[in-house]
């Protein structure tokens, strides 16, 4: 036997990229794209026989098929954006915010009951300033409550705000059992339906014109919060290293409570946005898992609400035509989720070639790492 | 590289609950032919069948028996009237009761449905909302109950005499429970009832179910456990093991899942005397030996009805209710375990039903507070309505939706805050 003990190439390995150049990225990205359009047409294909081609238009008529569709996919974009928004400094903080959905539904709680009780005893601009108000409250004390425990005794904030939306969706019940219409029936319905009071106004001529509004309002603030504000600057080190964060004379309590009062913050006013402006009423089903959807969007996005924008109207696309599908070629709502799945694993994947390179057996190395 | 590994997992689980929260989203979708994108013009006046447009709104898809039995019904009653299922009826699956419904309403009456249906109660208030908008389309909420109040000339309301069938599958649970007491396996003649929610719409379908079981069964008494959902095969599964605990022999529903009925099978296999009254579908596959027989609605006759006065242009009424007699309204078939002469009997109470000779709520049936009813003006929602004449409570004649919300002598509700 030899002792020279030969260093035996694997197959495969990977490696870490030093560096990346944009358009390789993006390159990257869009055959990612590609690929799982492929695969979920031979998905199609193979379970269904049918033209994968004509699936895709029908997704896309879904979508945006009439005006007033192209409509609804926009105020759900913007709806799920909004909530993106909010996770975005607590995420790049890297202070896990399970707790979305809960923050909307307490902004959407409070909202609807500002709407019942105050509904045509207040002028509409006066009645929907004070829904804002209290919906941002209201999620910023959601935010905080966890926030303050972390910052203190050093809780798990997963678990946390995790909890905090059980809690949430218990107080969204107590809430339609108060205020269910007719008694008994578990539904609110819709609120204010003959006198309006409280909805969002028409802006621009268009009903969701103010939704559109405050989020582009929200997008271009949050990008500037977290890229040119000090505030921004001290969420980037937490999040990079708390010790250094520490090192460097940043009061790790502060800014915990005071990132997770704006998380919140903009979580309820979620909620304000989806009772006021597209429900106009109050279920356990207002947030409907889209605070956890929305961490995709931050994440992916890299927390830059731009980007964010883009993969908002992603996701809302390849809802609405998932359903779509469902009803024009008879094919189960499952199937639709298939192709969502296969999308997003694919799109979630490149990401990871985009920070690594596979090195096969016997290839140079090139331009050493 | 740890980091970024838990946020791959993590991203990773957020596919899994993106995926797994899609389903409830709902939204819009398309006509099944796909074919022509040119919606007919909302004003049309349709003057045949040829050109009438149909629209449906379900809540969830055929996995669900109630929303099953509205397919079917929809579908056999656009069939019978000799219109073509795969151009003139448009059904959107998965609806939740929410601003979707608005959304799916609207882009129905968009792509040129004349007339547009919802299935569930709490898909009313967006169809009311977008009978608002629409005035030319007729909008139609089955089980509701706001259209004769809302004023709208285009807004509808349809609920089939569910009460009946509850009544006479009440009389095939009372034989049963007769025969078990005559053998005496049973001495307590305790009966169960797994509601959805409480108000008039279950409470008279579990009161009709009691008046049933007493007609046979005089000194019968009856709890009703709540589950606060539709659809919950564990709560509703509980809920009967809850009851059977206490010692009921009968469990009856008014909830939309097979959970009770599996959990009364399991219960019978065990040694346990108890036996099943289902609800929507036939639950013999799941409870083929306790399951005697559910009461059914048979929504096609409703349906037809409804398009015939349509397509014929006549005024359709903002409320149209009808039972045994128009065919609304049936049990399914009885399970193997029902007492011998139970045919015979269910005969018997559908021709007193069908004649008139027999009134469910006849107010010798019942007592509230020990004191029999002459008159009761509090129905909610009825605006002080009398419901009482002649000695019988007159269900679903004022309005298609029920109305009768009075708790009788003999029942209890065991979890109504």
């Amino acid at each position: 036997m030899s002792v020279h003990v030969s260093h035996k190439e694997p197959l495969l390995r990977i490696a870490k990229r030093a560096s990346i150049p944009a358009w390789k990225a993006w390159l990257i990205r869009i055959l990612s794209v590609v690929l799982a359009l492929l695969l979920s047409g031979a998905f199609i294909y193979a379970i269904t026989g049918l033209n994968p081609v004509e699936v895709y238009k029908a997704m896309a008529q879904g979508a945006f098929g009439s005006e007033r569709r192209s409509w609804v996919t926009i105020r759900d974009a913007m709806m799920l954006l909004c909530i993106g928004i909010g996770l975005a400094p607590a995420f790049k903080m890297r202070f896990w915010n399970i707790g979305a959905e809960g923050q909307i539904l307490v902004g959407g709680c409070a909202t609807a009951g500002f709407m019942i009780y105050f509904g045509g005893k207040l002028p509409t601009p006066v009645l929907l300033l004070l829904m804002a108000a209290v919906s941002l409250i209201a999620g910023a004390v959601w935010g905080i409550v966890p926030a303050i425990f972390k910052a203190r005794w050093g809780t798990n904030e997963t678990l946390f705000t995790l909890m905090m939306n059980y809690v949430a969706i218990q107080i969204t019940s107590y809430c339609v059992a108060l205020w269910e219409n007719p008694v008994g029936s578990n539904t609110v319905g819709v609120i204010n339906q003959k006198t309006k009071a409280g909805w969002f106004p028409e802006l621009f001529g268009q009903d969701y014109g103010l939704n559109v509004l405050i989020v582009a309002v929200l997008t271009v603030g949050m990008f500037l919060y977290l890229r040119y504000t000090k505030q921004g600057y001290e969420i980037a080190v937490v999040g990079e290293s708390e010790n250094t964060a520490r090192y460097a004379g940043i009061k790790l309590s502060k800014v915990f409570i005071r990132t997770m009062a704006i998380s919140g913050a903009i979580c309820g006013l979620a909620g304000f946005i989806a009772v006021a402006g597209a429900s106009h009423t109050i279920s356990t089903s207002t947030a409907g898992g889209r605070g956890f959807t929305a961490i995709i969007v931050a994440w992916l996005a890299k927390f830059n609400t731009f980007v964010m924008v883009l993969i908002s109207f992603l996701l809302v696309f390849l809802q609405k035509g998932a359903v779509q599908i469902a009803t024009q070629f008879k094919l189960n709502d499952f199937a639709s989720e298939v192709i969502t799945g296969i999308i997003l694993f694919c799109i979630i994947g490149s990401e990871f070639f985009i920070q690594y390179r596979l090195i096969f057996r016997g290839r140079k190395e090139a331009g050493k790492a | 590289m740890k980091k970024k590994l838990i946020s791959l997992l993590l991203a990773g689980a957020m596919v899994f609950a993106l995926a797994a929260c899609g389903g409830t989203q709902g939204g819009t979708a398309q006509t099944p032919a796909g074919g022509s994108d040119s919606p007919a013009p909302a004003t049309d006046t349709p003057a045949a069948s040829g050109d009438v447009k149909v629209g449906a709104i379900m809540l969830h898809d055929e996995n669900s028996g109630y929303d099953m039995a509205h397919i079917e019904g929809i579908t056999t009653a656009c069939e019978e009237l000799g219109l073509d299922v795969a151009s003139q009826l448009v059904i959107k699956y998965n609806i939740p009761e929410d601003e979707s419904c608005y959304d799916a309403a609207v882009d129905l009456a968009e792509e040129g449905c004349d007339i547009i249906f919802s299935d569930s109660y709490g898909h009313q208030t967006y169809m009311q909302q977008a009978a608002e908008e629409y005035e030319d389309i007729i909008f139609v909420s089955c089980t509701g109950d706001l259209a004769a109040a809302s004023g709208l000339a285009n807004f509808k309301n349809i609920f089939p005499y569910t009460y009946e069938s509850r009544y006479v599958s009440g009389v095939v649970a009372g034989m049963k429970l007769k025969e078990l007491m005559d053998a005496g396996q049973v001495t307590d003649p305790y009966v169960g009832y797994v509601g959805a929610y409480p108000y008039a719409e279950v409470v008279s379908g579990y009161t009709a179910f009691f008046l049933g079981i007493r007609s046979i069964v005089p000194e019968a008494h009856m709890d009703v456990q709540y589950t606060n959902s539709w659809y919950d095969l564990t709560k509703e599964g509980e809920a009967a093991n809850a009851l059977m605990s206490k010692g009921c022999v009968i469990i009856g529903q008014h909830a939309d899942s097979t959970g009770a009925p599996s959990a009364v099978q399991k219960a019978l296999d065990s040694g346990k005397v108890a036996y099943s009254v289902g609800y929507n579908v036939d639950m013999l596959s799941v409870a083929p030996t306790a399951a005697l027989t559910s009461a059914q609605n048979v929504w096609s006759v409703l349906y037809k009805a409804t398009l015939e006065k349509f397509i014929n242009g006549e005024e359709i009424p903002a409320d149209y209710a009808c039972g045994y007699a128009e065919g609304a309204q049936t049990i399914s078939a009885l399970g193997e375990s029902c007492a011998e002469g139970t045919q015979d009997k269910v005969d018997e109470v559908w021709a007193g039903l069908k004649d008139g000779s027999l009134n469910i709520f006849d107010t010798a049936n019942f007592t509230v507070g020990g004191e029999t009813l002459s008159s009761y003006t509090d129905s909610y929602g009825m605006n002080g309505a009398e419901t009482i004449t002649d000695g019988v409570f007159h269900e679903s004649v004022i309005r298609s939706a029920p109305y009768f919300d009075l708790r009788i002598d003999g029942i209890t509700e065991l979890n109504n805050a």
